[in-house]
C-alpha cells in the first residue's frame, strides 16, 4: 500500500493553478527553446549591425598579418614556417578572446535593466545565460573559419583534412562553452561593458603569449617552461595542431577536455554566487 | 479577511537589507484588484526595492507577499505569470527594432512565431510606435522608449503590472501621453503599483496613495484624504478692483487670524475653519467689495509631503543605494 503525500499550504495561499491558466514550473525543454529564443536575439542584432562583425574580424586578420610577415622570419627562419606553427595557435586565442563578448552582452542586459524584465518572465532561470553563450558559439564558429581562411589565402594547409578541421572546431567549441564561463563571472562582476574588455584582455594576453602558441618552448628560459607547459592554451594548442596538421593526437585532446571540464566545475558555480552576490 | 481574488497584491512586514542600509524596515500594503496604488517618495525611500521584491527581482529579509494568492518567494514561477514590469530605465534591447523587442517576449512567453508578431502589431498601434515599428529601439526619443518599454511589459497580457517611475525622465508632453496610456490599462481592470517622485502624478493616477520614507510607510489613504490630513486649508480672495485689495487683505487677516500673503492682487491665506469661508462672503458682500475669485482649497500634497517627510518633495540628497542611477 502506498502512502500519498500532499502538501497543504499553512495558509489560504496557492500553489497550482486554481481556475486559472498558472502553470507550477517550467519544463526543460521549454527552457532550451526559450534559450534558442534569446540566442535569436544575438544573432538579429549582428544582422542589423554588420559592422560588429567586422569589429572582431579585424583584430584577428590583423594579428595573423603581423606575425607572419613581421616575426615570422625573426623567429621560424621564413614565415611559411611559422604561419604553419603559428596559426592554429592563433586561432585558439581568438576563441579565447571572442568568449569576451559573452561577459560583455551579460554585462550590457545587466546595467541597462533588460536582464531584470528577462528575470521577471516566466522562462527558466538559466535560460538567459544559456542564451547568450549558445548565441556567442556563432561568434566563435565565424571567427574560428575566418583565421582559417585567412590562413590558408596566406598559404597555411591543413593537412589532417577535413575530418581534421572539424575535429578542431569541435574542440574549440567545446573548449569555448566552458571558457565562457570565466567571461560570465567577469560580465556580472564588472562595472560597465568596457570594463569586461579591459579585465579580459589583462588576463588573456599574459594567458596567450606564456603558452606554445608564438614560440616554440625549447626557446624559452627553463624556469618559463614548466609554466608554458601548464597553461591550457599550450594543451589546446597542441591538440588543434595536431588535429589540422599532423594527425589527431589523444593526450592533448583528452587534456583539453579534462581542461574545459574543471573550468566549468570552477566558474559556473562561482557565476551563480555572483549573480546572487549581485541581485 | 479578504480573499484573493479582491485583493490583488498583498505585503506584510517586508524587510530588505542592503549591507548597512535598511531599504525596506517593514512595510505592508495592500492593493484591491483593479486600483491603482501610488507608491510616493523621495530617492532612496525605497520603491525600487518594494517594486523588486513584488516583482520576484529580490527576496526579502523578513515578512511575506502574495501577489494573486502566490507567495512572491516560493511560488515565484507563478507570480511571473501574473505580472508586467516596467523598471526606472526603459529595458529594451537598443540594437532591435520595436517590432522584435516585442516579439522576443511573445517568444519566450510561449506565443507561436505568428501570434507573437501579430500581438507585437496591437501593441505597437496601441503605443503609437507603428511608425517606428521598423527602427531600432535605440534611434528612438525617450517618451517612444518608454512606451516600448510599456508594450514589452504588457505582451503577456498581465493582470498586474508594476510601473516603477515611469515617467522620470520625460517632458510634460510624454508624460501626459503615458498618463494617458496607463488610464486606459486601469480601465481594462488591470491591477497597477505606481511608484513615482512627483505628487502631480500620483494625484492624476492613483486611487490610494502610500507615502514611503526611509523603507517605511508614514502615511496613507486616498488623495484628498492625505490632503486633508494636515488639517489646514488655504483660503484664495482675489477683488475685481484693486482699489480693493488693502480692504480684503484685512478682512482676511482679520477672520483667519493669519498674515495674509498678496501675489499681485490674489491674497491667500492659511485656514484651519472651513467656516471662515461664508464669513469672509457676507463680510466682503456687506462691503459692496466685488471678487473674481474666492476659493477655499485643501493643501496640494506638496505641502503634504513637505510636512509629512520633513524635507521637500523629490529630496535628491537622500539618495541611498536602493535606487540605482543611471550612467
Amino acid at each position: 500500500m502506498t502512502t500519498a503525500t500532499t502538501s497543504v499550504p499553512a495558509t489560504g495561499e496557492r500553489s497550482t493553478p486554481a481556475g486559472d491558466d498558472v502553470s507550477p514550473r517550467v519544463s526543460t525543454v521549454d527552457g532550451i527553446r526559450q534559450s534558442f529564443t534569446l540566442a535569436w536575439r544575438t544573432v538579429v542584432q549582428v544582422r542589423h549591425n554588420p559592422w560588429e562583425l567586422g569589429d572582431f574580424s579585424i583584430q584577428p586578420i590583423m594579428f595573423v598579418l603581423l606575425f607572419t610577415f613581421m616575426f615570422g622570419g625573426a623567429i621560424a627562419g621564413d614565415w611559411q614556417d611559422y604561419l604553419t606553427f603559428m596559426l592554429p595557435g592563433m586561432i585558439v586565442m581568438n576563441m579565447l578572446f571572442v568568449t569576451l563578448y559573452v561577459g560583455q552582452g551579460l554585462n550590457t542586459d545587466l546595467t541597462k535593466g533588460v536582464f531584470d524584465r528577462l528575470r521577471s518572465l516566466p522562462i527558466a532561470r538559466w535560460a538567459p545565460l544559456a542564451g547568450r553563450i549558445l548565441a556567442d558559439q556563432v561568434k566563435q564558429i565565424w571567427s574560428i573559419l575566418l583565421v582559417l581562411a585567412v590562413g590558408m589565402v596566406l598559404g597555411f594547409r591543413p593537412d589532417n583534412g577535413v575530418l581534421g578541421v572539424l575535429g578542431a572546431v569541435a574542440l574549440l567549441l567545446t573548449f569555448a562553452l566552458a571558457f565562457s564561463w570565466t567571461s560570465v563571472v567577469v560580465g556580472i562582476l564588472a562595472r560597465d561593458p568596457e570594463r569586461v574588455q579591459i579585465y579580459g584582455m589583462t588576463i588573456l594576453f599574459p594567458l596567450t603569449f606564456v603558452s606554445n602558441v608564438f614560440v616554440p618552448v625549447d626557446t624559452l628560459p627553463s624556469w618559463l617552461e614548466p609554466v608554458v607547459d601548464a597553461n591550457p592554451v599550450s594543451t589546446i594548442a597542441d591538440a588543434v595542431r595536431g588535429l589540422l596538421l599532423t594527425g589527431a593526437e589523444t593526450g592533448p585532446i583528452l587534456q583539453t577536455l579534462i581542461g574545459a571540464a574543471v573550468i566549468l566545475a570552477i566558474f559556473a558555480p562561482l557565476s551563480v554566487w555572483a549573480f546572487k552576490r549581485k541581485l | 479577511m479578504s480573499t484573493a481574488s479582491d485583493i490583488a497584491i498583498q505585503a506584510e512586514g517586508l524587510v530588505k537589507r542592503f549591507g548597512e542600509t535598511t531599504a525596506l524596515a517593514g512595510v505592508d500594503l495592500q492593493i484591491p484588484t483593479g486600483t491603482v496604488l501610488g507608491v510616493l517618495g523621495p530617492n532612496g525611500a525605497g520603491k525600487t526595492t518594494a517594486v523588486r521584491v513584488l516583482s520576484t527581482l529580490l527576496k526579502p529579509d523578513a515578512g511575506r507577499a502574495t501577489v494573486g494568492g502566490y507567495d512572491v518567494v516560493r511560488h515565484a514561477h507563478q507570480v511571473r505569470q501574473l505580472i508586467g514590469l516596467t523598471g526606472q530605465y526603459a529595458a529594451v534591447d537598443e540594437s532591435l527594432t520595436g517590432t522584435e523587442n516585442l516579439l522576443l517576449i511573445g517568444r519566450l512567453l510561449g506565443m507561436q512565431r505568428a501570434e507573437a508578431r501579430q500581438r507585437a502589431k496591437e501593441l505597437l498601434a496601441d503605443f503609437d510606435l507603428t511608425d517606428a515599428a521598423g527602427r531600432a529601439a535605440g534611434t528612438y526619443s525617450g517618451g517612444m522608449r518608454r512606451r516600448l518599454d510599456l508594450a514589452a511589459s504588457l505582451v503577456g497580457r498581465p493582470r498586474m503590472l508594476y510601473l516603477d517611475e515611469p515617467t522620470t525622465g520625460l517632458d510634460p508632453r510624454a508624460r501626459n501621453e503615458l498618463w494617458g496610456v496607463i488610464r486606459s490599462l486601469v480601465s481594462r481592470g488591470v491591477t497597477v503599483l505606481l511608484t513615482t517622485q512627483y505628487l502631480e502624478e500620483a494625484d492624476e493616477l492613483a486611487d490610494t496613495i502610500v507615502v514611503i520614507d526611509h523603507g517605511k510607510i508614514i502615511a496613507s489613504g486616498t488623495p484628498d484624504e492625505l490632503k486633508t490630513m494636515t488639517g489646514t486649508r488655504t483660503l484664495a480672495v482675489q477683488p475685481q478692483d484693486p482699489i480693493h485689495l488693502s480692504q480684503v487683505t484685512s478682512t482676511v487677516r482679520e477672520l483667519t487670524g493669519n498674515e495674509p500673503e498678496v501675489d499681485n492682487t490674489l491674497v491667500t491665506a492659511a485656514v484651519a475653519d472651513p467656516a471662515v469661508l461664508p464669513a469672509v462672503v457676507r463680510r466682503l458682500d456687506d462691503a459692496g467689495v466685488v471678487v473674481t475669485e474666492l476659493t477655499l482649497r485643501s493643501s496640494s500634497l506638496d505641502e503634504v509631503f513637505l510636512s509629512l517627510t520633513g524635507g521637500p518633495a523629490g529630496n535628491d540628497n537622500d539618495t541611498t543605494s536602493t535606487e540605482r542611477i543611471p550612467a
